[in-house]
């Protein structure tokens, strides 16, 4: 490395984007500062007579001259205690220490560092000198928030004999833990706290195939559309569909160890939302607070562009950490399209020769290296972790058929499509079950059958079959009605409209309904199968239609949902006593 | 500091080009004088090594290469701010066109504002009562929301926003500072007119800070005048404790002089021609209304767009749709039903409602009988599209009962007078009361004890025999 300062003079400034004269030595995504109030930027692209920049601050002001400094450091992140309960822009700056410095609004310019320097941390160490390490190795441990305990690892491409290792004690991020003795002779030291480039993935050792659900106590994912832990899913939907919801619902509910929410171009007050309610609400597993597992990275829409590109890989750098630690760590990124016109904007800035609908060629290839980051992996240290990713896509005009949603479904295995007609009615979460599709479900049969129920599966796709059967069958209603139909499918249509509103539709707003454990989701499913068996047989002993619905049996069953607590999975025994009464009052009276 | 600089060396549309220059900044503003006489001011969006990219507001009209003299200010496009500013009229950049005297500038900012630090900001839960029934009942305007009309030509969304405030501003809390900051970009002058007219007639003239761009004059002010009057009312708001009700009319227009600015650049274009930083401007506009901490004041934007051919999948809709927090989208098949105002409640939805209503703000009930009432008229349309293929007679007695309660709640609901003023307890009673035309049974929206306390089930039952 050659520290000289090494600096380069602006010639031109096009928005986000400037340009430097003549062959400066910096290096591509090389981290600079740019001008007099030293905004950030990142070497994009170098030629022999021009590099370009693009700043992640707005660029108002910056005059041809002015002077640009490299630092020798790839764009990167602060990884170390202090990154859980907080909330982040889209490099890493602490929003509530920028608001203490510069007030209300984000100026630009402000130097903050990403994590507190000042703050001491209790820090036990679990290696002493003479320890043989290697990147991975756990050296410390420390007790981040209430629910996580934060593991320090010696970064990756270090090995060696670990040396002046210090006592278990208080230290700050910048203190030294240990240095590292390689076998060149070199002594490196480690901190509490170290870097690493967002556009890196963090290296693991192996990669298990998907075997885990990610629980999220929404009936429609866990049972209909799972995904798995280390999975990928996008959520597509027009404005108004509800993305935002379907996410902060997963945020709050899923079996995660660790959040880490992207709000990437959307807006200001959905990421205040997601502050105060995230402070009010207890995570279910540990009875502690939501943000205690829960980082924000806030990028809203009118904060510059360049960073919003970059809020993206922040967040996957840290939640890679995280898993290295060995902990699950879910992504929800709101919304990858507004990441996607990020580099469709700089693109244009550039000059690139766009490809489909203005979007730069390499949309597609930036997709899937963003998704493949996910997965369940084994981390350098043998431990086991995984980071899966929950995409939502605001597609242009509510059309499925523009590039960001269809390349995003090439490198995603989970679809859960938003409908507008639903969302309209307010059937929500408005997902579509006849468009979407999870590719987890074989993978995760198996644990199913172990931990839920034997022929959960089946049951499953017996669900399905019968909201299919109720779609062809309303092609015929819309066009003569449904008074024509006979009697066994009227009664599918029945028991279809019970399991969209009583098992589909969801209410987040309910305190019982927004989370639902999987063996009421299991139960639900299992009452509503046997009221349709049950049905089946009374129109089979020629049982009109018209009489079964002289009994409230169906309303009945709809509210489940809402009069069922989730934890008395026992009252469902009362429901199948309804069931069979119903059965035996209707044949008694008709006989 | 004064250097000025003789002549252009390109003159495109509202773009100049200007060489030689030095020491110029990005988005700095510059005054061109023009045969000695006229000013302009002028924005410069481009720089590459000493040239400069200059955007005329009043456009190139009579700026030859020759006869322009160009003085670059030092700093960024900023206005004079300061309470007076309410009941005058000024143009697209705020030079005052009233004829009264210039006004005392407190404090002077850059127009361009900065975003919010989310962290500061306060999540807007006050509802504002605007006495309309489609708004109250199921597309609730809070306080600190942007909440923008999506129109078409030719409907009344210039009536429906004078209805909002007129009734909004002078509802039972008025005793709070209130205050409206009015911009127009590329509307005509019978709409600017009828916007003066209506705010003299409800006496709020001297509330009002107006900011005129017709259609008739430059299309670059355009761009500014936004981001001008967003300017004045973050000022009224956040340091004057004011709440600042912004209406902001024609977003179409302003996305249009972006594109024509954009294609006289040479710029990529992405949709429709439009510059591919389309979203991110519109962000920049949009995203400065709200509440903050420290301070009592609050930004609430109704911006107002016409979508092109009524397309609501169009670009300038659809980009708007994603930032703000929930539309109200007019209808011309409503409007041609004589129907006003014809608010299409199914693409309607207010963002923030669920936050701002309920128990302790308007009624326990009003979150369920609003789910309720979606629901319902979803499935109107369902039945009326089975009425057009199989008749109304051969409708069963259910689908009947939509299509009456479809009629009912459109003549009686959504259609209201243009000075009546409903209380929200008459929009909630009046939602029930629809409802009763559908058996209980089909109400399953509605949580199990709310629906005993609000259905009326005798008179349900007394109509249905």
């Amino acid at each position: 490395m050659n520290n000289a300062k090494r600096t380069g003079i602006i010639s031109g400034v096009n928005g986000p984007i400037i340009y430097l004269k003549g062959n400066t030595g910096f290096k591509i995504s090389e981290m600079v500062y740019v001008g007099p109030d030293q905004l950030v930027g990142e070497v994009i692209n170098l030629t022999k007579d021009t590099t370009t920049v693009q700043v992640y601050e707005e660029t108002t002001g910056l005059k041809p001259g002015d002077e640009v400094t490299a630092t020798g450091d790839a764009i990167s992140v602060t990884l170390g205690p202090g990154i859980l309960h907080n909330i982040f822009d889209g490099i890493e700056r602490p929003l509530s220490e920028i608001a203490r410095q510069s007030g209300t609004y984000i100026s630009r310019g402000v130097h903050v560092s990403s994590l507190d320097t000042n703050r001491k941390w209790d820090v036990k160490m679990t290696v002493k000198d003479g320890d043989f390490v290697t990147g991975g190795t756990i050296i410390a441990e420390t007790q981040e928030t209430t629910s996580i305990l934060h593991k320090s690892m010696i970064p990756p491409g270090i090995e060696g004999y670990v040396a002046n290792a210090v006592p278990d004690g208080s230290y700050t991020i910048e203190d030294t833990l240990l240095t590292v003795q390689t076998s060149d002779g070199t002594e490196v030291p480690v901190r509490l706290a170290q870097k690493w480039p967002i556009r890196i993935a963090r290296p693991t050792a192996a990669r298990y195939p998907a075997s885990q659900p990610l629980i999220t106590g929404q009936r429609i994912l866990d049972t209909l559309f799972p995904i798995a832990k280390g999975g990928t899913a996008a959520v597509p939907g027009g404005f108004g569909t509800g993305k935002t919801m379907t996410q902060h619902q997963i945020a709050k509910w899923a079996n995660a160890n660790i959040i880490i929410y992207i709000g990437c171009g959307e807006r200001g007050n959905e990421m205040t939302q997601v502050l105060e309610d995230f402070a009010d609400l207890i995570d279910p597993q540990t009875g502690n607070p939501l943000m205690d597992r829960t980082t924000l990275i806030a990028n809203t829409s009118n904060m510059p562009v360049a960073a919003r590109e970059a809020s993206i890989y922040t967040g996957l750098t840290l939640a890679e950490y995280y898993r290295d630690m060995g902990y699950d760590v879910a992504i929800m990124a709101d919304s990858t399209s507004r990441w996607a016109e990020a580099l469709r904007e700089l693109s244009g800035r550039l000059e690139e020769m766009p490809a489909e609908e203005g979007f730069p060629a390499y949309l597609a290839s930036r997709l899937s290296q963003f998704y493949e980051r996910a997965g369940h992996m084994q981390n350098l240290n043998g431990s086991e972790g995984s980071v899966s990713i929950i995409g939502a896509v605001s597609p242009q005009g509510g059309d499925f058929s523009e590039p960001v949603t269809q390349n995003t479904k090439r490198f995603v295995r989970c679809f859960w499509g938003l409908d507008k007609s639903l969302a309209y009615a307010r059937h929500f979460p408005a997902i579509q079950w006849l468009t979407s599709y999870s590719e987890y479900l074989s993978d995760l049969s198996q644990w199913y059958t172990k931990n839920v129920a034997a022929n959960f599966v089946d049951y499953r796709n017996q669900l399905m079959s019968i909201l299919n059967q109720e779609s062809s069958l309303m092609e015929i209603v819309k066009l003569i009605g449904s008074d024509v139909l006979p009697d066994d499918q009227k009664l599918t249509l029945e028991i279809a409209r019970v399991i969209r509103i009583g098992f589909l539709q969801q209410n987040a707003f309910h305190p019982e309904d927004t989370c639902v454990p999987m063996e009421k989701q299991y139960k639900m499913m299992e009452i509503i199968l046997y009221l349709n068996g049950k049905c089946r047989d009374l129109i089979a002993l020629g049982m009109p239609m018209s009489i079964l619905k002289e009994n409230d049996i169906f309303e009945k069953i709809t509210s489940i949902k809402y009069d069922v607590p989730n934890n008395q999975p026992e009252l469902f025994e009362n429901y199948h006593q309804a069931v069979d009464e119903f059965y035996e009052d209707v044949l008694r009276r008709n006989s | 500091m004064s250097i000025q600089y003789l002549g252009l060396s390109e003159i495109n549309g509202p773009l100049v080009v200007l060489e030689g220059v030095q020491d110029a900044a990005y988005e700095e503003i510059v005054e061109i004088t023009i045969d000695g006489k006229e000013k302009r001011i002028g924005r410069i969006v481009e720089i590459y090594e000493d040239r400069a990219v200059i955007q005329v507001f009043e456009g190139s009209q009579n700026m030859s290469l020759g006869n322009a003299h160009t003085q670059l200010t030092g700093h960024p496009m900023e206005i004079g701010l300061s309470e007076e500013m309410l009941g005058r009229t000024f143009d697209g950049i705020g030079r005052p066109i009233d004829g009264l005297s210039p006004i005392k500038a407190k404090v002077r900012r850059n127009i361009n504002g900065q975003p919010l630090n989310p962290v500061s900001r306060k999540y807007p839960r006050n509802y504002i009562r605007t006495g309309i029934s489609a708004i109250d009942g199921l597309t609730t305007l809070i306080r600190g929301q942007k909440l923008p009309i999506f129109s078409g030509n030719g409907l009344p969304h210039d009536h429906l926003a004078a209805q909002i405030v007129r009734q909004a501003s002078l509802g039972s809390d008025s005793d709070e500072k209130f205050a409206i900051v009015f911009a127009a970009m590329g509307v005509k002058y019978d709409v600017a007119e009828y916007f003066i007219r209506t705010f003299e007639e409800s006496g709020v003239s001297d509330h009002v800070a107006m900011f005129l761009n017709l259609a008739n004059d430059p299309v670059v002010e355009r761009l500014i005048t936004p981001k001008v009057a967003l300017t004045v009312a973050e000022y009224l708001a956040f340091e004057k404790d004011m709440h600042i009700l912004v209406i902001l009319t024609d977003m179409t227009s302003f996305a249009e002089a972006m594109r024509e600015v954009s294609s006289s650049k040479g710029e990529i274009p992405s949709r429709k021609g439009f510059p591919g930083y389309l979203y991110s401007e519109f962000a920049t506009i949009y995203e400065r209304a709200g509440i903050v901490h420290g301070s009592k004041g609050s930004v609430t934007q109704i911006p107002i767009l016409t979508m092109p051919n009524d397309d609501i999948t169009h670009p300038i809709p659809d980009l708007t749709g994603y930032i703000t927090e929930g539309q109200i989208v007019l209808d011309r098949s409503l409007h041609g039903q004589a129907i006003y105002p014809p608010i299409n409640i199914l693409p309607s939805l207010s963002r923030l409602m669920k936050d701002g209503i309920g128990e302790g703000y308007t009624r326990k009930d009003h979150q369920d009988l609003a789910n309720q009432l979606f629901s319902c008229y979803a499935k109107v349309g369902d039945a009326r599209a089975l009425a057009s293929v199989i008749g109304e007679d051969e409708l069963s007695p259910i689908d009947k009962k939509y299509l009456e309660f479809g009629k009912a709640f459109e003549t009686q609901y959504l259609h209201q007078r243009e000075t009546e003023n409903r209380s929200i307890e008459e929009t909630l009673d009046l939602g029930w009361k629809l409802l009763t035309i559908l058996p209980k049974s089909e109400l399953d929206r509605v949580n199990t004890e709310i629906l005993d306390e609000f259905y009326k089930a005798d008179e349900a039952s007394a109509e249905a025999e």
